[in-house]
């Protein structure tokens, strides 16, 4: 169990002198983060149905682990799961059009903030059922073991998702059939309403990786090298047959569960000292320590995406509504 | 012209399988005991040695498991048959089935689609109590986005497979354990049946009774024992309950002005309700008697052989409810 679980811990050289990645993934979360909030902007005027499940606080994670992965990679996510799609390429403006129902989103507004699906970049689906997408990312896996493609899957779900029998069932088959599957349990330390420790005694969520014989680490989910590095193993022993990895991103949900919840189960002190430790806070911090970016380099391109969300957001509050025959087609 | 044989409804099925195996890569099976030990029921007998383990895998009991990665695998190019080993089974997986892979194309907006085939067993007859002898094919008929396959000869059992490993659309085929030993002839030669296409296996004028699976075999047989009273029955085969083969239920129903529905599956919400609404909503000048059902009893199946043939519909009930419905005294 010793070696199969481990504390991820970040070298000094991690990144150094790489600006390209720094770039890369200062670009990914801001954009995450202002397409979030435009999203919570959008559904306070009612442009939206259902609930909306915010990924603010845990950019780090989505973008960390996608920037290893390749456009054919498979990838499962959970309702919480724009975050994920943009790290994986999706495109702000069809995302929007599907959180609004339109015609033009990824899924014809038929699937709607939880369901969201892109073919082409490999995302087989959000889930709007906890951690029913981790036993789907195994069979993709299954598919590229099977046809030799050099594919992997990835599947990223909560903590609250580790208590469901779907994950027990997904962990033990892939790892007996040996797959090429990365499990990416972004611990956010609250299964929706309730914290994580009133309903696991396990401090540490990847020992239920480490007792399915699964190579298991966890890593500090509020840092972006970290999560990218701890990641990269894991994409690359999946790649080069050796099987499954499970990674236990500690991060944190910095809004509540879905717009409106009240989080009377956390107090105000707590949200504020996490958000001394929110991840593009921290990221500034590190790319000016470590001179990969400056000031206004930061700035520029902070600024340049909360423009260009605005404006594909406007975009895609303009777009067509779906005709009323799509009702009664993709059936079957 | 066709070669006629004669083999059991287990071989017919184990025979789509190889078939489509050898004619599609993509045909991998996933399930409990199907590999060297051949499948309880014995329908995947030899299929291990034939196409390896890449292809026959056995998993471990974990029915969301399997039939989740089964749905993962179909969505990114393979076309899995998943084997759950009885019907009751499914219910362990029910979110995979209902709430993904029958949701999956729509929720895509089309971009997915599911090409799987879980095959399972259903129905009583044996002793297997109440967790083992279920007819739930009206559930997965309930919920859009799955077609379901219900067969009750080795001819039908072996077109029906090989046509449902070819759909693009999730597919529950439920065979029955009462049925794998009956033979029936079927021709050596490849061939199809669609999906969604009854079949009239019995001609009659007198009085149409529906069915499917096993229950067919004593329609038959009821249809044999009316007739001896000068009553012709048709019988029809629904063979898939979705699609739904209304129109050749119509068409005998415009001949014969009486409908009688038997299922294996308890009476209430059965799909026997489904088929009487819809006849009296599209065919309603045309009956000359209300439409009876013939379903089991609305109890959980009893273990005790005399309790369980009493609560499982038999041929008397069923010529019963067809003299019933010429108004005959019973």
């Amino acid at each position: 169990m010793g070696q199969l679980l481990q504390f991820f811990e970040l070298g000094e050289q991690t990144w150094h002198g790489d600006q390209r990645k720094a770039e890369e993934a200062w670009r990914t979360m801001n954009l995450i983060r202002a397409f979030e909030e435009k999203c919570i902007e959008l559904y306070k005027q009612g442009l939206m149905g259902g609930s909306l499940h915010s990924y603010i606080g845990q950019e780090a994670v989505a973008t960390g682990v996608c920037m290893n992965l390749n456009t054919d990679d498979y990838i499962t996510i959970s309702y919480r799961g724009r975050g994920q799609a943009i790290a994986k390429g999706a495109d702000p403006y069809k995302l929007f059009a599907e959180m609004l129902g339109r015609k033009d989103g990824y899924c014809k507004g038929k699937g709607g903030p939880m369901h969201i699906a892109c073919r082409e970049l490999g995302i087989l689906g959000a889930n709007g059922i906890v951690g029913a997408g981790i036993p789907i990312a195994v069979g993709a896996a299954l598919t590229a073991k099977n046809k030799k493609t050099g594919q992997i899957a990835l599947t990223f779900f909560g903590d609250g998702a580790t208590n469901q029998g779907a994950f027990h069932e997904a962990l033990n088959l892939a790892a007996v059939l040996k797959l090429p599957v990365v499990f990416v349990c972004e611990n956010n330390l609250y299964a929706e309403m309730t914290p994580i420790k009133h309903s696991t005694l396990n401090e540490d969520l990847a020992e239920r990786g480490a007792a399915y014989r699964i190579p298991s680490i966890v890593v500090d989910g509020n840092d972006v090298r970290a999560v990218h590095e701890a990641t990269k193993t894991a994409v690359d022993r999946a790649r080069s047959g050796e099987g499954p990895t499970l990674i236990e991103a500690k991060t944190y949900r910095l809004v509540g569960h879905m717009f409106g919840d009240p989080e009377t189960y956390r107090t105000k002190e707590e949200v504020a000292e996490w958000r001394q430790k929110e991840p593009i806070k921290r990221f500034r911090q590190v790319c000016l320590d470590e001179k990969l970016l400056d000031e206004d380099r930061l700035d520029e391109i902070q600024n340049q995406i909360y423009k260009e969300i605005d404006t594909v957001a406007k975009r895609a509050m303009e777009a067509d509504q779906p005709g009323m025959e799509e009702i009664f087609t993709d059936v079957y | 012209m066709s070669t006629k044989r004669v083999i059991t409804y287990a071989e017919a099925i184990n025979e789509a399988l190889r078939e489509e195996m050898k004619a599609d890569p993509n045909v991998i099976l996933l399930g409990e005991d199907i590999g060297a030990y051949g499948g309880v029921f014995k329908v995947t007998k030899g299929l291990l040695d034939e196409f390896g383990s890449d292809r026959v895998i056995d998993t471990p009991i974990s029915e969301t498991g399997f039939t989740g990665a089964g749905i993962g695998a179909a969505m990114t190019g393979m076309k899995p048959v998943v084997e759950i080993m009885w019907v009751d089974f499914t219910l362990v997986a029910m979110d995979q089935i209902l709430n993904q892979a029958a949701k999956m194309t729509y929720m895509s907006g089309g971009q997915t689609k599911v090409p799987l085939v879980i095959r399972t067993q259903g129905g009583g007859g044996r002793g297997n109590a109440a967790q083992h002898s279920q007819s739930l094919e009206t559930m997965f008929a309930h919920v859009p986005g799955l077609k379901v396959v219900v067969p009750s000869t080795p001819y039908d059992a072996k077109g029906l497979l090989k046509s449902s490993i070819r759909e693009e659309c999730p597919v529950i085929f439920i065979e029955h354990k009462m049925l794998y030993n009956q033979k029936g002839e079927v021709p050596s030669e490849e061939y199809f049946i669609p999906l969604g296409q009854a079949d009239i296996k019995r001609e009659g004028k007198d009085v149409t009774i529906v069915s499917l699976s096993r229950m067919v075999h004593f329609c038959l047989d009821a249809a044999r024992e009316l007739q001896n009273e000068g009553i012709e029955a048709e019988v029809i085969d629904l063979r898939t309950l979705v699609p739904l083969d209304l129109e050749l239920v119509k068409k005998s129903v415009q001949k014969t002005h009486r409908l009688v529905i038997v299922h294996e599956a308890t009476r209430s919400y059965g799909w026997g309700a489904e088929v009487a609404a819809r006849i009296q909503e599209e065919a309603f000048d045309e009956l000359d008697a209300p439409v009876l059902r013939v379903g089991a009893e609305d109890v959980p199946i009893p273990y005790n052989l005399n309790l369980e043939k009493e609560m499982l519909p038999q041929v008397r009930d069923i010529v019963d409810a067809a003299r019933n419905a010429l108004y005959l005294s019973v």
